[in-house]
């Protein structure tokens, strides 16, 4: 039985081929092995959010994918979609509104975040709200994530929706 | 904390999966979202030999209507559950459950089979099963069986797979006219475990109850079928005598085991404030 294993992803839109330890799990990998470190490791049993990154375009918990289950995978992290501009309304938006204070939990927050963006449709608070339960900001900086995102969608709807 | 050292196989066909099994017996865990088991293997609460990863298996995901059924494959994911218009139209139960089940990222990969195999008495689906009479399916190298939902849930995480077996599909009886479902859940916050939830269904007429289905969530070590609280409401007028009646009756049905936060009394008393808010959603 294998305990490590040849895997290929896609990761922030380059191949990339390695031997992966089965019992590494996704962001150590992204981490340690790719020197991504904007993906970070909090609770490391899938409460905090703070491992948040996308998995074939839906948000998955970094620590909870093992690295070789991305094996065909596309990945994307912060610093990919920082780079192609697909977060540049929002990382704008949580500047404006101070919307971070450690910034521990920020990687994840814009990815859950953007989750929303692409929805394109109009949310109240409380939807929100719902849709980030999963990523904890132990500075409890909640009230401006939630007005950065707000503000975001309100742009983001076209006119006529929502 | 890290996992701890294991092997990692993706087979692509059943009999593959039933073999590796038979070969690792104990020392072998099926892998499908491993929303549960992936964190407990970083808790260190289990150290199995070798991980069988089923999500290359063709043809257990998906959602099926047929027949006056829903087959929903072990596979399907929560997020394939919130997202069907199918399950909305047939399974309004499942419908409201799945948006307590964890947190999207969760729920984009955690899986309905995993749910099942997993038993945890204070999950949503199971509760939603038993509510709902639902079957399980489950299959073996020596072929297929079904087991009704009440028959499946066993004890604190353990049910009627025997080793070697997995969950391939659970059905469900499509709602059917007349009849009204209400799922309610009470927890510290959006997403987390259940302090107590209620999976309802009853025939609605809007005058007497009938057909009543309760069954209680983080009540007990499996799904609780709350019998004596249904056969008080049978028949009877929807009027405040009769539920309260019920309420009282759950005191027979239901002795939930206190959590770090609330004792046996407080959810015996939350249960009850589930069901009165229940029935008066089923009997509009």
């Amino acid at each position: 039985m294998d305990h490590a294993l040849d895997t290929t992803m896609i990761l922030n839109g380059a191949p990339v081929s390695r031997r992966i330890p089965a019992r590494q799990h996704l962001i150590d990998f992204l981490r340690d092995e790719m020197g991504l470190t904007g993906s970070h490791l909090g609770c490391e049993h899938g409460v905090c959010g703070t491992c948040t990154v996308r998995v074939d375009g839906q948000i998955v918990r970094g620590c909870l994918t093992l690295a070789v289950q991305a094996n065909g995978k596309r990945v994307d992290t912060i610093e990919g979609m920082s780079d192609s501009g697909e977060l540049a309304v929002l990382q704008q938006a949580f500047h404006a509104r101070n919307a971070l204070q450690c910034g521990f939990c920020t990687p994840g927050m814009l990815m859950a975040a953007q989750d929303l963006i692409g929805q394109k449709r109009k949310l109240s608070r409380e939807e929100i709200r719902a849709h980030l339960s999963g990523n904890y900001c132990r500075c409890t900086g909640y009230q401006s994530i939630v007005d950065a995102i707000e503000e975001v969608l309100q742009t983001d709807v076209p006119h006529g929706q929502g | 904390m890290k996992a701890p050292s294991f092997a990692y196989a993706k087979p692509g066909t059943l009999p593959q999966v039933f073999d590796l099994l038979e070969r690792h017996g104990d020392g072998a865990k099926i892998l499908a979202g491993g929303q549960s088991l992936l964190a407990s293997l970083n808790l260190r609460l289990s150290s199995p030999e070798l991980l069988i990863d089923i999500t290359g298996l063709p043809g257990l995901n998906g959602i099926r209507i047929a027949d006056g059924k829903v087959r929903i494959g072990a596979l399907t994911t929560h997020r394939q559950i919130e997202q069907s218009s199918e399950i909305a139209e047939h399974l309004p139960l499942l419908a409201q459950a799945v948006r307590h089940v964890a947190h999207v990222a969760i729920r984009n990969v955690g899986t309905i089979g995993g749910s099942f195999a997993l038993a945890d008495p204070a999950a949503e689906y199971p509760a939603c099963a038993v509510a709902l009479d639902a079957t399980v399916v489950l299959a073996g190298s020596k072929g297929e069986r079904r087991v009704k939902a009440r028959d499946f849930f066993r004890s604190l995480y353990e049910t009627a797979l025997v080793p070697g077996e997995i969950v391939t599909a659970v059905e469900f009886d499509a709602i059917r006219p007349n009849f009204r479902s209400v799922f309610l859940e009470l927890a510290r916050r959006q997403g987390d475990y259940a302090i107590v939830g209620l999976a309802a269904h009853a025939k609605a007429d809007g005058s007497r109850f009938s057909d009543v289905r309760l069954a209680f969530l983080g009540a007990g070590a499996t799904p609780v079928l709350a019998g004596n609280a249904m056969a008080s409401l049978e028949g009877k007028p929807c009027s405040a005598d009769v539920v309260a009646a019920a309420k009282e009756a759950l005191a027979e049905d239901l002795d939930p085991p206190k959590d770090l936060t609330t004792s046996s009394a407080a959810k015996l008393h939350l249960a009850r404030v589930l069901t009165g808010r229940a029935l008066a959603a089923l009997s509009q």
